[in-house]
């Protein structure tokens, strides 16, 4: 299958959208051809604009759009967009509840070359935080279209985090998004493992190996965060010994701390997080990224390994 | 206006009087002259705008908003109780008449350039005020709404800019200096009106006309103002931008202010 990155995707659905629905507006910061806005700048340049290198300023002015009855999309690369502009997110898009779509490409540390100052690994956490705020990773480009045109519908503040990297597909098309409810890819049985964004192919691409050793776990697509699908943490928790949850991104505040917090309270259960352990990351490629902070396929083979 | 306002912040005791008693005329002007607000038309999307930037400045908004018909005496009892919908920083989900939620500073002006944004892309004629502070001006955020209005050439936008030199912890000028205004906006691409006395009707009207005359810039009126306007022992002292009046001062003040203004 080809690989296409979850930002491309996310620029070819977003010029779709930009044609079809007149009440979308799309900002951007100077990164239209990495965020991949650029395709909707072409589609559409009178419904496009370009803010500069002003985060802050691009949040609440989105905001202001959004009091007018525009569906506005603001795009910058995820550190920048939810934490430069932290603040105008939380006060002026999140406390009136207001109809912008945050979209933060490069997320994680498959930023790669970068280095850890572009790399996003708190993001979800901070906007996890906000009252109110939907919190949306895709785990390819086909989901992620589907996510674009779900935010889209939905009236409301949302955070959707997309990576830099190109991704294999996880889903053929008969698959169906919808917001808050989790995708269950395989059914097994002991070890269930709770993946986001590009970690979902990392999981998949452990399952022939684990086959080999007659380990069969259940493996789970959690792309939206916020809200969570706690129904189906509960029912994994009764049904597994285990959950492994898998995500490029801090271990504090993410998906496995969202996964603990349901677990804690409905049903106690032990709860492996693999994720950027509390440390910055650094330059390098992607994949050797993935693999010197243990969250590449051999890294979460042998958690799996280890704990079942 | 300001006997409500100083009875609001008293009731509460707490609110921001100094800021508020200072741009009570402009306001006035802005809701009764300037904007097509009424209650009749207040959910109409295509009406006027208006936001507070220096959203502290509140009891302001909600005493002019009283004056409109758009919130109730009995409202202005509840500012800054529990279940009230006006906040101590405005809500605009509480309250029809409010454009945008505020309080954080430095963020209203940015508002008011996507509301701007959203009129030129709708083709629509409404205007957008917005009412900045001076001490607000030395965040930076400020400074990229005004780099952005100016780009897009946003020449519904107003910005009236509350030029009373002070500060919660003193003079703008020893806190950290914003000044000059005006060939600091200039330079931004805005046309600059001054107003010399933001106490005079004639003149604060006549600002807003030559910022109506316009057509390619973003307007600033830079109105020189006086903290505390009204009451004599809260005139440009910036003791009173944060502190409630015990119920003698309160007196004091109510009596200083006398009828209605």
């Amino acid at each position: 299958m080809s690989k296409i990155a979850a930002r491309e995707a996310y620029g070819t659905s977003l010029a779709k959208l930009i044609v079809e629905n007149e009440r979308v507006v799309v900002l951007d910061a100077d990164l239209t051809k990495s965020t991949k806005t650029v395709d909707a700048q072409k589609a559409c340049p009178s419904r496009h604009f370009n803010m500069g290198i002003a985060e802050g300023n691009m949040m609440t002015v989105a905001a202001g759009l959004a009091t007018c009855n525009k569906i506005v999309f603001a795009s910058s690369f995820a550190m920048f967009a939810t934490g430069r502009a932290f603040e105008q997110i939380r006060n002026s898009i999140g406390y009136p509840h207001l109809n912008v779509k945050i979209c933060g490409t490069h997320a994680g540390i498959t930023v790669g070359e970068d280095g850890a100052s572009h790399q996003a690994i708190e993001d979800i956490s901070l906007m996890r935080g906000i009252p109110g705020m939907v919190v949306i990773q895709p785990c390819d480009a086909y989901e992620t279209e589907q996510v674009i045109n779900a935010v889209a519908a939905y009236d409301g503040p949302c955070y959707v985090r997309l990576g830099r990297s190109a991704v294999e597909s996880v889903y053929e098309k008969d698959y169906q998004f919808e917001i808050g409810k989790a995708s269950i890819l395989k059914y097994g049985s002991k070890v269930a493992i709770i993946a986001t964004g590009l970690m979902v192919q990392e999981v998949l691409n452990t399952v022939s190996e684990l086959k080999k050793l007659n380990i069969h776990p259940t493996i789970v697509n959690m792309s939206t965060i916020k809200p969570l699908d706690e129904k189906c943490v509960i029912k994994l928790a009764q049904e597994h010994d285990v959950i492994i949850t898998c995500e490029e991104h801090s271990i504090i505040g993410g998906l496995g701390s969202a996964v603990c917090e349901v677990t804690a309270t409905n049903h106690p259960i032990k709860v492996v997080r693999i994720g950027q352990k509390d440390i910055f990351g650094e330059s390098g490629k992607p994949n050797d990224l993935l693999h010197k902070y243990e969250m590449d396929y051999s890294a979460i083979l042998k958690c799996i390994k280890n704990n079942i | 206006m300001r006997r409500n306002i100083i009875s609001m912040v008293a009731r509460a005791k707490s609110g921001h009087l100094g800021g508020s008693l200072s741009a009570v005329e402009i306001m006035v002007e802005i809701y009764f002259n300037q904007m097509n607000i009424e209650a009749s038309n207040v959910l109409d999307k295509s009406r006027d705008k208006f936001v507070l930037s220096k959203g502290h400045a509140s009891p302001l908004l909600y005493a002019v908003l009283a004056e409109k018909g758009l919130l109730t005496q009995e409202d202005l009892l509840t500012f800054r109780f529990i279940d009230s919908k006006i906040q101590g920083h405005p809500n605009m989900n509480y309250v029809d008449a409010i454009d945008m939620s505020t309080g954080s500073l430095g963020q209203g002006l940015s508002a008011a350039v996507g509301m701007s944004l959203a009129n030129k892309i709708d083709n629509n004629n409404f205007k957008t005020f917005v009412l900045i502070g001076d001490g607000e001006s030395q965040e930076g955020q400020i400074w990229e709404a005004a780099m952005a209005a100016s780009h897009y050439k946003l020449n519904n936008l107003c910005a009236v800019l509350d030029f009373n030199g002070l500060q919660i912890d003193g003079d703008i000028t020893k806190v950290m200096n914003p000044t000059p205004f005006d060939t600091k906006f200039e330079a931004f691409g805005w046309n600059v009106i001054i107003l010399v006395d933001s106490y005079d009707f004639k003149q604060i009207g006549k600002a807003f006309n030559q910022a109506k005359l316009c057509l390619d810039k973003p307007s600033i009126i830079i109105a020189h103002t006086i903290k505390g306007k009204g009451v004599s022992f809260m005139e440009n002292n910036a003791a009173w931008h944060g502190t409630a009046p015990n119920d003698e001062q309160s007196s004091i003040a109510l009596s200083e202010l006398g009828g209605n203004v």
